[in-house]
């Protein structure tokens, strides 16, 4: 018995002393928020992000810091756990003084910390591609919307390959619900007939993709050159790409094109069934230029590994950090209300060799590429637009949101203007 | 550049003089077939694609008997150029060294760094372009196999112009399988025919024919046929090749249901022993699941040119990895657990947190590509709409053999005989001399190397990552729970009850209320027999 | 008051409770009346942090309720919290009205860009607070009651129980993700503007909640108190030892079971009632089985069967966990995974079972 409670002893003391062990802080630092899950679900996906933080923010202190200050990152771990967001949002503005968030993956974390960043005026940059639909006084959406991505990627099947016939498949959650509902209303505008679109939904993680994929090859029998729109979320396309492979629905039969494979889901698949199916994003590793050569080499050097691939949401960090770098030396202080104010029209070189604008309703100009898998799991660019596109907040192809624009320059100053009843909802 | 542009209006013209011979059914023989070649390879070295796909046809038609090898090579990606130089190589092997071998005169040119090359890609296009290709030159394939690919693949581009070459083939044709196959492409032109008597004739042809095309014909004609007679034959052949379709789609969902269901007897199997056996809640089990795929991927990774051979290695390698991890398990913390199998659910359970973030440290969170050996992909195709998957079919038998193998090592073995008699009675079996505690820690470790096997089979299925256990960790307790605790039998039957069940709900109800649906299912019948499918005495279930 | 009488023989019981009525006095004054800077000044943050770690104490409760006192494992709790917390989501969005970023006085944003024409009739009502905290108690009830009815009837017990009840929280899990189902899906319900009229955001509406929170806490211990120790407390103790025994005597086993597995569901949605407004968003993670089995895990931190031990250790693992989430993000599963390990390993009374004297307790 005395052994006993001497283990336990042990152990409660352990534990208190790990609890209530101070933080050192250094003075004199500019801090930034870093809010990317580093366990659970989407550890996958946002750890890899937390990193190009961390490097971006080296690299700028290498530079000579901001404001003759140095930077220092402020990394929390939410989890994957959505309240758990906002949670640590309000720690890192509240109790570190975080002078901006990079940070959010997920739609879900998206909004769980909206209200909080509403509440407490501070900046949250947003690096992964999402549905649209809203507009913040305190988000910067770096990632892609809708007709960033979707719409383009469409248009580059029905022109290029004449596709007739559309599968839209897609995890069920909201992007890829809005993405689809998006992409059919524009499809029926350029005159597809109802009976060739297909609408599927697949539970998060679905692994069994045998009947799926079978209906696929079944509508795609039709005699109509066929195509796939995937919005299929993260661990789901793993076993959706292997079934197709083996079913042997290669990419010159129906060719699949992806919204959410970038080049890290592909290094987690063996890629030489998938050759040729499509992916549209604003970037690829495989893009060839001077500023994308110099990122991998630090990326390499920062991360220690030669084998670890670049992909879009790093580029939107990377766009949206030097944004925010330089409107801050616009605006001379890392105050919210003066960055976000100095923070429209700045304007950064992008990875793929032209420059990426912040537009008025916190949404970035980007190029839009379509990239063919490789064998040796990047893409090679097939089609890309001739010039940068803006993101739209509110798409023109839904009910509710076609009337309504987004500007946060004053004295409109909102992200909801209904252009038919004059009014800023929500104020 | 004159004289460049007048030689390349020549080839052209020779390009469009070949296809007419083509169409009429002779080879074409150029007389210039070198330099035509050489000219389509300079066109590939151009940058873009639509040089690119003209190239393709270019070679295609040269006649040259390099030109398959080049288009095959084309294909798969292992077509390079030396960069500066402008000389089309074929490359052999991977890494940072390999060799290559001159396109034009097969003459090997040693070995250079991968970067010295650069390949010619190729883009969607190109792939149909070169598939189309292919299977024109693949019609006279002395490979029957190769050649029913190839019809196959032409049926779907069929037009009359094409009747003169099906008669060709179709006179020198020997196989069953090749002539069927044309004789469907010829009855596909015959419904297209101006005079209705080989429009009927044609239909007597396609009856019961499953070809996709010939379903995309009959309705095509039935919307545009005047005729009565033919229109209601038409339909009626519609009808009767609908109605086996019909049959068909019920195999093959048949077959889903099976092979879903043999992913989840893998998974939960080795659950049956911890949990039936020994009464033991093991939250951990599928972290051990997670460990054998991950054992898949080292071994992989170690010898990445035998991917066959790494992945029969993996078996028994991830039954040791897994198992050991059991029996770790078992010695540090449950032995101190047994009696208390509520509690061993909430150890357990941090060991499977431990567990993953282990992996996660090692691996790294990011997914871990595993290949799939070329014995294992592609699908059986039985008629054209049902094809069984290789994959799927692979699993489902080995699960039925890691099954037959589990059963007989605790029905005759005397380690079984031990283990069960522990599982009846155990102060009786200590009393007979069973050393309880080993026999507690083997079946623990049977149990966890099981799960380590079907952490094999599925890495060949789905994500290899630290999620992997998790995703599959409830649906193994209700295959357990449903089959009759401590019933091998039971959890077998379940499984595949439980998956094929799942098939068929899922086209009326979308996957996730399919899912939903069997829950509640399996919650309900719990209820009316709390002891599942069937029941039987042991520890637990008692 | 016969549960005074209870709660002078429940030294721990009194301390915490103490502790709990000091909180919630003590810290809306600290944030309130302090000004900030000063030493004795508590964040909104901190409260906001506090508030959740009450709810989740009262959850705690709930779970001790059925796990310590009657034997249930229940794998399945945060159904029923979910469900209260959905509930009280549902009310919140309701509020918003016009506010939305589409201005449709009726349907909340996720319902307009779905294109849903009009409100599903389970929305309905939810524009009454009363409407809304009815439903908090009857659905989880409601659900609790048909569950147990079936389980407890058909005798389904141990870990059977566990699986099932785990089926249970997966199963609505599954379909609260369902975009179809009109609760948002994935996203859940967030973006909360104001509860009867008061503004969320303002500090003082924070400190309302909290006050809340503790009052809430304070009723269920007492609550969970008074049955434990009543006659029917220890017909349930004497039910978790030996349930044969009991029903052999004559007593309704089933009913005692019913009764109190629906009182615990109860409690968990009241938690989870109260938890939304905290932190602002519910959603179908709620519902996963991960999150039950923590809950399990708070008790049996702070010590199965004691109705403090469960407060305490639902606090201590939630304070852990921000914590840790912030100090060594890596480690949090691995500390996470060791605690539970060593706590049935080495603390099978839980913490509260160093400083217990080693008495029997009921």
């Amino acid at each position: 018995m005395k052994a006993r409670t001497h283990k336990s002893t042990w152990l409660i003391a352990l534990i208190l002393g790990t609890l209530f062990s101070v933080q050192v802080q250094a003075a004199e630092t500019i801090k930034v928020g870093v809010l990317h899950s580093l366990s659970g679900t989407m550890a996958i996906s946002e750890t890899t992000l937390k990193d190009t933080m961390l490097m971006l923010i080296d690299e700028q202190n290498k530079k000579g810091g901001l404001l003759g200050k140095k930077l220092e990152a402020v990394v929390v771990d939410p989890a994957s756990d959505w309240p758990l967001f906002a949670e640590k949002a309000r720690e890192l503005i509240t109790k570190n003084q975080v002078a901006a968030v990079f940070g959010c993956w997920t739609s879900v974390s998206r909004k769980s910390v909206l209200p909080v960043f509403e509440e407490l005026n501070s900046l949250l940059f947003y690096p992964v591609q999402y549905e649209g639909e809203e507009s913040s006084r305190n988000v910067f959406y770096t990632g892609a919307a809708p007709n960033q991505q979707a719409i383009p990627a469409v248009d580059y099947l029905m022109n290029e390959m004449g596709v007739k016939r559309w599968v839209l498949a897609g995890t069920d959650y909201v992007y890829p619900r809005t993405t689809n509902k998006i992409l059919a209303a524009y499809l029926k505008a350029k005159g597809v007939a109802e009976k060739d679109i297909m609408i599927n939904y697949t539970p998060f993680g679905h692994s069994d993709w045998q009947s799926i994929v079978a209906d696929i090859k079944k509508f795609g029998n039709a005699g109509k050159k066929t195509a796939v729109v995937s919005t299929i979320n993260g661990d789901a396309n793993v076993p959706f790409y292997k079934e197709l492979g083996n079913q042997g629905i290669t990419s010159d039969i129906i060719p699949v094109v992806a919204f959410s494979v970038g080049e890290e889901e592909l290094s987690g698949i063996d890629t030489k069934p998938l050759v040729g199916h499509l992916a549209a994003w604003n970037y690829f590793m495989s893009v060839d230029s001077e500023m994308n050569d110099d990122f991998i080499e630090s990326w390499h050097a920062f991360i220690k590994n030669e084998d670890r691939v670049t992909n879009d949401p790093m580029e939107a960090h990377y766009i949206g950090f030097n944004i925010w770098v330089k409107a801050v030396e616009k605006a001379g202080t890392t105050d919210p209300t003066a960055v976000q104010d100095a923070i429209i029209g700045v304007t950064v070189p992008n990875l793929s060799g032209g420059y990426s604008a912040m537009m008025p309703n916190h949404h970035i100009t980007k190029p839009v590429l379509i990239g063919e898998i490789q064998d040796d799991g990047q893409f090679e660019v097939v089609w890309q637009t001739s010039g940068m596109v803006a993101g739209d907040a509110w798409s023109d192809y839904l009910q509710g949101s076609k009337d309504l624009v987004s500007d946060w320059r004053k004295p409109m100053a909102c992200g909801n203007f209904n252009v038919k009843t004059g009014k800023c909802s929500g104020k | 550049m004159t004289l460049l542009f007048t030689r390349q209006h020549l080839f052209l013209r020779l390009f469009f003089f070949c296809l007419s011979f083509w169409a009429m059914g002779h080879p074409c023989l150029a007389t210039e077939d070198n330099s035509q070649l050489s000219h389509g390879l300079s066109q590939l070295i151009q940058g873009n694609f639509q040089r690119k796909e003209e190239a393709v046809k270019i070679i295609a038609t040269s006649g040259d008997p390099r030109a398959e090898q080049i288009l095959q090579a084309l294909l798969a990606g292992k077509l390079y150029r030396i960069k500066r130089k402008d000389t089309l190589v074929y490359k052999e092997g991977k890494g940072k060294k390999v060799a290559i071998t001159s396109v034009l005169t097969g003459e090997s040119l040693g070995t250079v760094k991968k970067r010295a090359i650069k390949k010619i890609t190729i883009n969607n296009a190109i792939r149909g372009k070169l598939h189309g290709q292919l299977a024109l030159i693949n019609l006279k394939n002395p490979d029957s196999q190769i050649r029913l690919q190839a019809v196959n693949k032409l049926i779907p581009t069929l037009s009359p112009k094409s009747a003169g070459t099906l008669e060709t083939l179709l006179q020198t044709e020997r196989n069953d399988k090749v002539r069927e196959a044309l004789m469907t492409a010829r009855a596909i032109i015959g419904l297209r025919d101006t005079e209705k008597p080989r429009r009927l004739e044609a239909l007597d042809n396609l009856q019961g024919n499953l070809t996709p095309s010939v379903k995309n014909e009959l309705i095509r004609l039935l919307t545009e046929e005047q005729d009565k007679e033919i229109h209601n034959k038409a339909q009626a052949t519609l009808n009767g090749i609908q109605s086996k379709i019909k049959l068909y789609g019920l195999i093959e969902k048949l077959f889903f249901g099976l092979s879903l269901g043999s992913v989840l007897v893998l998974a939960a199997i080795g659950l049956a022993i911890t949990f039936g056996v020994i009464g033991v809640i093991n939250m951990a089990h599928g972290e051990l699941i997670m460990l054998g795929a991950y054992t898949t991927y080292v071994i992989q990774q170690l010898m990445p040119n035998a991917i066959g051979t790494a992945l029969l290695l993996s078996i028994p390698a991830a039954f040791i990895v897994s198992g050991a991890t059991g029996i770790l398990i078992e010695r540090t913390v449950i032995r101190f657990l047994y009696g208390r199998p509520l509690e061993t659910l909430l150890a357990t359970f941090g060991i499977s947190l431990i567990l993953q973030q282990t992996v996660r440290t090692i691996f790294s969170p990011l997914n871990r590509s595993v290949s799939t050996p070329a014995w294992m992909s592609g699908s059986l195709q039985l008629n054209p709409v049902l094809s069984l998957t290789v994959n799927r079919i692979t699993i489902l038998v080995f699960a039925l053999m890691v099954f037959a193998g589990l059963y007989m090592t605790l029905k005759k073995s005397s380690i079984g005989l031990q283990v069960r008699a522990a599982a009846q009675n155990r102060s009786m079996a200590r009393a007979m001399g069973i050393k309880a505690a080993r026999v507690d820690a083997l079946t623990f470790g049977l149990g966890s190397g099981i799960a380590g096997i079907a952490g094999v089979a599925l890495s060949q299925l789905t994500n290899v990552g630290p999620n992997l256990g998790q995703s599959y960790i409830i649906d193994s307790f209700m295959v357990v729970v449903f089959g009759g605790v401590g019933n091998l039998w039971g959890t077998l039957v379940g499984g595949l009850t439980l998956g094929v069940a799942n098939k068929f709900f899922e086209p009326w109800t979308g996957a996730v209320l399919a899912k939903i649906v069997i829950l509640v299912f399996i919650i309900l019948f719990i209820q009316k027999r709390p002891q599942g499918l069937f029941p039987q005495k042991g520890r637990a279930g008692a | 008051m016969v549960v005074l009488k209870y709660l002078k023989q429940d030294r721990g019981g009194m301390i915490t409770l103490g502790l709990i009525a000091l909180l919630t006095i003590a810290v809306p004054i600290c944030n309130l009346m302090v000004p900030e800077g000063n030493v004795f000044h508590v964040s909104t943050f901190t409260m906001t942090l506090l508030g959740k770690y009450l709810c989740y104490a009262l959850l705690a409760l709930a779970v001790d309720l059925v796990w310590g006192y009657l034997g249930i494992l229940s794998l399945g709790h945060g159904a029923f919290f979910s469900l209260g917390g959905y509930a009280m989501g549902m009310y919140l969005m309701r509020q918003i009205g016009s506010r939305g970023v589409y201005g449709n006085p009726l349907l909340p944003d996720f319902m307009v860009f779905l294109n849903w024409e009009q409100l599903p009739w389970f929305w309905q009502g939810f524009q009454w607070f009363w409407f809304a905290m009815l439903m908090v108690v009857l659905v989880p009830a409601l659900l609790a009651f048909v569950f147990g009815w079936f389980a407890f009837r058909s005798r389904v017990t141990g870990v059977y129980l566990s699986i099932m009840t785990q089926a249970l929280t997966y199963a609505l899990l599954l379909a609260f993700y369902r975009n179809e189902m009109g609760f948002g899906g994935n996203n859940g319900l967030t973006d909360f503007k104001d509860i009867l009229g008061f503004s969320l955001q303002a500090d003082a509406t924070r400190v309302g909640l909290f006050i809340a929170s503790g009052v809430a806490l304070a009723l269920g211990y007492l609550s969970c108190l008074y049955i434990t120790r009543s006659r029917l407390g220890r017909l349930c103790t004497a039910i978790r030892d030996q349930e044969d025994r009991v029903r052999f005597i004559g007593f309704k086993v089933e009913n005692i079971k019913l009764w109190i597995f629906t009182f615990s569901a109860i409690l968990a949605g009241v938690a989870g009632a109260l938890y939304v407004p905290h932190v602002g968003i519910i959603n179908p993670n709620e519902f996963s089985p991960l999150a039950s089995i923590e809950m399990v895990v708070w008790v049996a931190v702070g010590g199965r069967a004691t109705l403090y031990g469960a407060v305490v250790g639902a606090i201590m693992v939630n304070y852990a966990k921000s914590y840790l989430t912030v100090a060594m993000p890596d480690a949090w599963l691995f500390a996470l995974g060791a605690l539970f390990v060593l706590v049935t390993l080495l603390l099978p009374r839980g913490v509260t079972g160093l400083v217990r004297k080693k008495e029997v307790d009921a």
